[in-house]
């Protein structure tokens, strides 16, 4: 293999050699450095016989003289078995955990190449993550891409642990549909990774889990590169092995701002708040992954995690990933101070395929009136809230006064459920029946009357009475 | 400039956007991992084009009119590159009848073949319209392939043409015709809030600008389910796979109410998922337009649904910075409005070079960056087209559909429609239009006082305004895609049902003028029964109506009215 000897320039993350000839884009290059270790890297621009190197590990101790390149001659790939699962790796996909090289069946380009439309199989079957808010209002199809926004400071790595531990396919113990988790974690500091190895240790599902572990001070580069490991491997998994994958990535706003980092090094121009105008294709070659393919029996399911800088809905990365994904599930500070767990801000959040992936055969034939008539409700909520603080409560209208008491019932007993607590589909809807008992049956507009009278019953809301 | 070559070894389509004395640059549709300097280019002498002939309908293609149904056959569930493979099928052969006979003179667009496309569209095939001359030969009647010479002409130079059931034409010049016509029809899509608020018109434009979760692309699929054009074109630019894949899967099940075909005996898909390459994001809008002109030069009323718009921007602000171009607003360049412009004013109600007349008519999805209006993609398009369909968050969450806003939404064309909708439906219509609209937005200036001190205080009249206006929302606006009746409604029927509505407010603020409490007469649940109706009467039975007013007419007969009831 050919080596070239020193280098031309080095810029941050990126080094530039001249005078190479045969250099194809996309393809992986590996360092030597004087001291015998290696790192690798990745051609990301070739002008004539210039070649800018994107170097995964940092450029730390490289010198113009001391490095000798050899170029692979392909992209990056990721070696994929079915040991993968129980394994720690960092974001370029090398075993962290002391365990030893993975013994690869397969080596897998870890940029995907775009899913066919036509092969596509449209999502119809849901995923239980045991979270009432999510199961019975904003269900995860599989095949789905549902992101969480949450903030800094709020319980976004709780619900995820909670989502890893407790999702399954369906209630029925007797499915032998398999399943597995795919995490991938980007630029999180240490006690967060930390905090989910020992929480997915501890409940036993570690080796159920494929783990892809890029820290916060970890090189950018490789944060770039952990989504698309991960996704890889989930890929494998799914359509090689026909298991039901779910993968959870946190926290895409790190990611993107990893690559604002490495596009201005690369000294592109900058799009909204300098991210790079490519910041949504870039999003979506990841997102897009997300699917299932005709004929087969596995699916790759997607929840990203994100922090919205500032907690604002309009930051390009929650802006663009909520144009790119199948819905969002809003978390919200006022809830999460209030002590609501998990913080599920109900109303902007929203499953885009849940429509036809609950009810019978699926779920339980009320499953969508139920979720209809609770966003309505709790919409009106809001509405009698602000009326209420503006003319004080005691002037409320009855019904007004009804939807206050039901408002925060519905927090307290739908929305807030324990860290550890799993609840069946059927418990979640009875719940929500029993919290929608509350209101006077007229108010009940959205659903047709036959369900109201099989399940609609004041008696339900008893137990609330009283403590509202 | 602009020629379509193939790069590299495994030539991947490629199109020329600049040229210096040194330098050509080139933009390739396809993933470009793996090429190395000094690959060959191939050149093709062409513009890149769309092939132009039978096959089209109820087919997918990609943004460079790729059939993707071939891919998949070809290549397996992820789509290579490099492959090559022709637009159209060209085994499969039609049964064609020709047009012309020896010696007839032919200009460009006349009619020289046709065929039977699908069960619902017979395919015309058309003379190329840079071609004209004398007709030479002609083949028999009979099956034939889309390759197959089936007449020849000569043109005035002398030289022969063969002309076979396809054409190529280039994507980015707008086809020619005689003349544009006034815009005197509407296209009826059976959704309320639009066809009576803020109607489209055949050869108008649209826009539907809103956040994400709106329903921007479920207002899309209601009109290409529903709108009376014959043909839709359905261009998924920049989206989501999973919702190309359902109205793939929707439309080859679903039963068209005017043919009782498929549904995709009359429509073409164009797929150009946010994960495919970028460049032929952008070229997909055009391959769009394309098919929707060729078919509008056969005399057939098109409409192409964009979704969405604000992809095919971000495609030109991607490529652009890749150019090192000098970005203007929020990083768009500085010729996004005029190439916004080119394409809107692509739709229009045209006389075909064949004499034949068609519309091309544009709905255009625009997705704002953080809902915001004021964004330049927004912006341009609304100096472009004539309705403006705003989606609204706060309806969205409150989960009123379709979540068009009745303050900021417009319709240009109602007055160019007013001959229609008094013709065709009623002298009533627009009438009944008006004040429906005017009580919505009395509803809107009232909410403002009501948000403060409460409905309690407000004059029994001005409540009644909030009562109908309510009865409006919930019963009228409102509407419901998944309910058989609910998801399209006549015309008939909408007027009938603004009419219903509009006589319950007559006939209380003529009860409570002699001193009766308004809320007696709520109490009643009259505005309830009107907020029912859409499910409860059948479009096709409107007499139905009959009943919902003997009704109101019974209940409120016990009370003093100012004036007798008409």
């Amino acid at each position: 293999m050919v080596q070239f000897v020193g280098l031309k320039e080095i810029n941050g993350p990126l080094v530039v050699l001249d005078n190479v000839q045969g250099a194809s884009y996309d393809e992986m290059a590996e360092l030597l450095l004087e001291d015998g270790s290696k790192r690798l890297g990745r051609i990301v621009e070739i002008q004539g016989e210039r070649i800018i190197i994107q170097v995964f590990e940092g450029t730390n101790g490289l010198s113009l003289n001391n490095t000798r390149t050899s170029l692979k001659g392909k992209p990056m790939e990721l070696p994929c078995s079915k040991e993968i699962l129980g394994r720690i790796f960092n974001g370029a996909g090398s075993p962290i955990d002391g365990l030893g090289d993975v013994f690869a069946e397969e080596y897998r380009d870890i940029n995907g190449k775009p899913l066919n439309p036509v092969a596509r199989e449209y999502p119809r079957n849901y995923i239980r993550t045991g979270v009432s808010s999510i199961d019975g209002l904003m269900t995860l199809i599989r095949g789905q891409k549902l992101p969480i926004f949450s903030g800094s400071g709020m319980s976004h790595n709780k619900l995820a642990v909670q989502l890893v531990c407790n999702s399954k396919l369906s209630d029925d113990r007797n499915s032998d549909e398999k399943f597995a988790i795919v995490f991938a974690a980007m630029g999180v500091n240490n006690d967060v990774a930390d905090y989910f190895k020992r929480s997915f240790e501890e409940s036993g599902v570690l080796e159920n889990v494929a783990m892809f572990l890029n820290l916060s001070n970890d090189p950018i580069i490789e944060r770039i590169l952990a989504p698309r490991c991960a996704l890889t491997a989930a890929e494998y998994l799914a359509y090689e092995h026909n298991m039901n994958i779910l993968v959870i990535m946190t926290d895409i706003t790190s990611y993107a701002e990893a690559l604002r980092e490495f596009s201005s090094s690369k000294g592109e121009i900058p799009g909204r708040k300098g991210y790079p105008g490519y910041l949504y294709s870039d999003l979506a070659s990841m997102y897009e992954r997300a699917g299932i393919v005709k004929g087969g029996k596995g699916s790759v399911t997607q929840i990203p995690i994100l922090t919205m800088p500032n907690d604002d809905i309009t930051h390009p990365v929650p802006d663009l990933t909520g144009y790119i994904t199948e819905g969002q599930i809003v978390l919200d500070r006022t809830l999460d101070h209030t002590g609501v767990y998990p913080p599920v801000s109900v109303l902007p959040s929203l499953s885009r395929l849940m429509k036809d992936g609950i009810g019978e055969g699926y779920t339980r034939k009320d499953h969508s009136a139920v979720a209809n008539q609770l966003f309505a409700s709790y919409a009106r909520v809001q509405d009698a809230r602000a009326l209420g603080s503006v003319i004080g409560e005691e002037e409320l209208s009855a019904s007004d006064k009804a939807y206050l008491a039901f408002g925060k019932m519905f927090e307290r007993y739908f929305v807030t459920q324990g860290a550890t607590e799993a609840r069946t589909i059927e418990q979640t809807l009875d719940l929500g029946w029993d919290l929608l008992s509350l209101l006077p049956r007229s108010e009940l507009s959205r659903m047709d009357a036959e369900l109201v009278n099989q399940y609609f019953d004041p008696a339900r809301g008893e137990r609330f009475r009283g403590e509202a | 400039m602009l020629e379509m070559v193939y790069v590299g070894e495994k030539r991947l389509v490629g199109e020329v956007i600049g040229i210096n004395d040194q330098a050509t640059t080139i933009q390739v549709y396809e993933e470009t991992t793996g090429l190395k300097p000094g690959e060959p280019v191939y050149k093709t002498d062409a513009p890149i084009s769309a092939t132009l002939g039978p096959g089209i309908l109820s087919n997918i293609f990609d943004g460079i009119e790729r059939p993707l149904r071939s891919l998949y056959s070809l290549s397996g569930a992820f789509i290579d590159r490099g492959a090559n493979i022709p637009a159209l099928d060209e085994e499969r052969t039609y049964e064609v009848t020709l047009q012309v006979s020896p010696g007839d003179e032919l200009k460009g667009g006349d009619i020289y073949a046709t065929c039977p496309e699908t069960r619902v569209i017979l395919h015309k095939c058309m003379l190329h319209p840079s071609l004209s001359g004398k007709v030479t030969y002609t083949a028999p009647n009979g099956s034939y392939k889309i390759n197959d010479v089936i007449a020849k002409i000569q043109t005035p130079s002398g030289a022969e043409a063969e002309l076979t059931l396809c054409q190529k034409w280039p994507i980015r010049t707008p086809r020619p015709v005689i003349e544009r016509k006034p815009i005197s029809l509407p296209l009826i899509t059976g959704q309320r809030v639009i066809d009576t608020l803020f109607p489209i018109a055949k050869g108008g434009a649209a826009a539907i600008p809103g956040g994400f979760g709106t329903g921007k692309t479920m207002t899309q699929h209601q009109l290409a389910k529903w709108c009376d054009a014959d043909i839709i074109v359905y261009v998924g630019c920049g989206e989501r796979g999973n919702e190309m894949t359902q109205v793939l899967d929707e439309f080859s099940e679903l039963i068209d109410p005017k043919t009782g075909n498929k549904m995709t005996d009359r429509t073409v898909l164009i797929a150009n998922t946010s994960n495919m390459p970028v460049a032929a994001r952008e070229a997909s809008i055009y391959t769009g337009i394309t098919l929707a002109e060729y078919y509008r030069d056969m005399g057939y009323h098109v409409a192409i649904m964009a979704d969405s718009t604000s992809r095919w921007a971000e495609a030109l602000r991607e490529i652009s910075g890749r150019l090192e171009e000098m970005p203007a607003e929020e990083g768009f360049p500085a010729y996004l409005p005029s190439r916004l412009s080119q394409f809107y004013e692509r739709a229009g109600y045209m006389v075909n070079l064949n004499r034949t007349e068609g519309s091309v008519s544009i709905i255009g999805a625009v997705s704002p960056q953080g809902a915001d209006f004021s964004e330049p993609v927004t912006q341009n398009t609304k100096r472009f087209v004539r309705t403006f369909w705003a989606l609204d968050k706060s309806l969205a969450y409150a989960r009123h559909y379709p979540a068009i806003n009745w303050t900021d939404s417009y319709s240009e064309y109602i007055d160019d429609l007013a001959d229609y909708y008094n013709h065709e439906v009623s002298r009533d219509f627009l009438e009944c239009r008006q004040r429906i609209n005017n009580l919505l937005n009395e509803e809107a200036s009232l909410m403002e006082i009501v948000k403060l001190i409460g409905a309690d205080v407000l004059p029994d009249d001005q409540k009644l305004v909030i009562e109908t206006a309510k009865a409006i929302r919930l019963g009228f606006l409102q509407q419901n895609a998944f309910h058989k009746d609910d998801t399209f409604v006549p015309l008939e029927k909408q007027l009938k049902m603004m009419q219903v509505i509009l006589y319950l407010n007559d006939r209380c603020l003529d009860i409570i003028k002699t001193g009766t409490a308004l809320s007696e007469v709520v109490d009643l649940g009259l505005f309830d029964l009107l907020a029912g109706m859409k499910y409860e009467i059948p479009n096709d039975h409107p007499e139905a109506f009959d009943r919902l007013y003997t009704s109101i007419d019974e209940k409120l007969a016990g009370f003093h009215s100012a004036r007798h009831p008409y």
